[in-house]
């Protein structure tokens, strides 16, 4: 993305479009990224309720993949994840590893 | 048709915002501005304007409601002294920054410690790098024509930034002078329909204000408000010109007294100048060419023109009513600074006088100059910075 010179932006930092922190991608600030096991999950969206930035994308009432774009790989979900038997069904795995 | 009344600058002050009836005014009473809040307040609660009034519990909320109303698309007005705006300090760099087009008469007072509520000019100096525009005012006269021109140039749709309009506590503020009023339709045709500039309350076209601006982009922010800065002079030309059509007084971006031929002047603002322009009559009287500089905008400093006005001088004194503690005075600072612009080379002295409310004499003035006249004879310069009118 280009960034804009001084001329180009509106006055007083005012940001003229709606909901448009979606564009702004945080998932570059992860340390240890977060990795589903499908197998060990039970569905109970543990971390879809504790994740404080929508970054578990949930379709029909069941969770798929995180959203990397937005997930700043706080360790929350893995935290919380009950997962199956023992076995987590979110761990934590260091990112460029 | 102008009504001539006796009022204080207060009173005159109040009466302007009462003209103007803006859309929202957030204050919170201070000495000596109060008594000009306690008579906008009643004309709110007499009908005689349609402001939202919304009373707040300390100067640093009353800008900060100032703000909001201003975000949300309304005009603005607020006033304060002292350390009303020295609480203010934070909201005042983001009323700047947020490019909010508020108008604040800052009836100008000392700050504690020791507590004083006399006038100084410490008070709207401390906010000289707030980013607002800084208009000064001699008398109670200048107080309300200041006022009426500070809407147009705060909401001009090029500049949109916060106004202060600066006049002296107690000496402006409380005494009673002649005043000419303008009617109230010709400063309502004159201050205009309020254009709005991304309101807040235009929920159809949702909008956010105040983000986190990191150093990918914060920089160009501040780039842009330096740009808009140096176009502000020129608008407050425009609007002096138009206000001269209607009311037959000349405004400029300082006021020339005697200077196209002085060797010696005194730069000085507000109520002192008054004063020391009748001493300079009297220097002029003995043969000693004197003259004196009153700056109107203080902010943005108009240097260059301020280094042409003082191009004949050869010695120069600046007063200043505040002092910036192991510097030189603020004002002092400035023309320092405009002096290198033009290359000429006058000896620049400051005096600090006047702090707290001290009275500032025709004597102290009449010493200045004479001093002033000794150095431009090749005389010794005693100290460049003192000040005047204290015991020892």
């Amino acid at each position: 993305m280009k960034l804009k010179g001084w001329r180009e932006l509106p006055l007083g930092a005012v940001v003229l479009d709606a909901g448009s922190a979606a564009e702004f991608k945080t998932g570059s600030w992860r340390a240890f990224r977060p990795v589903w096991k499908e197998e060990n999950c039970i569905q109970c969206l543990f971390c879809w309720m504790y994740c404080p930035d929508m970054a578990i994308k949930v379709k029909d009432g069941r969770r798929g993949e995180f959203d990397y774009d937005y997930c700043k790989g706080c360790g929350i979900c893995a935290l919380e994840c009950p997962g199956k038997k023992g076995q987590k069904a979110i761990v934590m795995e260091e990112e460029g590893k | 048709m102008a009504k001539i009344v006796a009022v204080t600058g207060n009173e005159a002050v109040a009466n302007a915002l009462r003209q103007v009836n803006p859309d929202v005014c957030a204050a919170y009473p201070i000495t000596p501005q109060t008594d000009m809040m306690q008579r906008f307040a009643s004309f709110v609660s007499d009908g005689k304007v349609d402001t939202e009034i919304i009373l707040v519990e300390s100067e640093h909320s009353a800008m900060s409601a100032c703000i909001g109303a201003a975000a949300g698309g309304g005009r603005v007005v607020t006033a304060t002294s002292s350390q009303g705006l020295a609480l203010m300090w934070e909201m005042l760099f983001i009323a700047a920054g947020t490019r909010l087009p508020i108008v604040m008469p800052v009836v100008n007072r000392a700050l504690s410690s020791p507590l004083n509520i006399h006038g100084d000019h410490s008070d709207a100096m401390g906010a000289r790098d707030s980013g607002w525009i800084q208009l000064w005012s001699e008398n109670a006269q200048e107080a309300y024509d200041n006022t009426i021109q500070a809407f147009r140039i705060a909401e001009h749709m090029d500049i949109r930034l916060p106004v202060m309009v600066c006049l002296d506590g107690f000496i402006t503020s409380h005494s009673i002078e002649r005043i000419e009023y303008l009617e109230d339709d010709e400063v309502k045709n004159f201050a205009g329909e309020y254009q709005q500039l991304y309101p807040l309350l235009d929920v159809d076209n949702p909008k956010s204000y105040g983000p986190l601006i990191l150093p990918d982009l914060y920089m160009e922010y501040k780039r842009a408000q330096h740009e808009v800065m140096t176009r502000v002079s020129k608008f407050v030309l425009d609007v002096a010109a138009d206000f001269e059509k209607l009311s037959g007084r000349k405004y400029g971006l300082f006021e020339s007294y005697r200077l196209d031929d002085a060797e010696i002047a005194l730069v000085i603002l507000n109520s002192a100048a008054g004063t020391a322009k009748d001493v300079v009559d009297e220097f002029r009287d003995k043969g000693i060419k004197a003259g004196l500089l009153k700056p109107r905008l203080f902010r943005p400093f108009p240097y260059e023109e301020v280094a042409s006005a003082l191009k004949s001088a050869k010695a120069i004194c600046v007063m200043d009513r505040a002092d910036s503690f192991g510097g030189f005075g603020p004002m002092y600072m400035e023309i320092a600074s405009a002096m290198m612009l033009n290359g000429s080379r006058p000896i620049l002295i400051n005096k600090i006088y006047g702090l707290g409310g001290r009275d500032f004499m025709p004597e102290h003035a009449q010493m200045v100059i004479s001093e002033l006249d000794e150095i431009a004879k090749g005389g010794k310069i005693k100290t460049f910075k003192e000040y005047i009118g204290v015991r020892e």
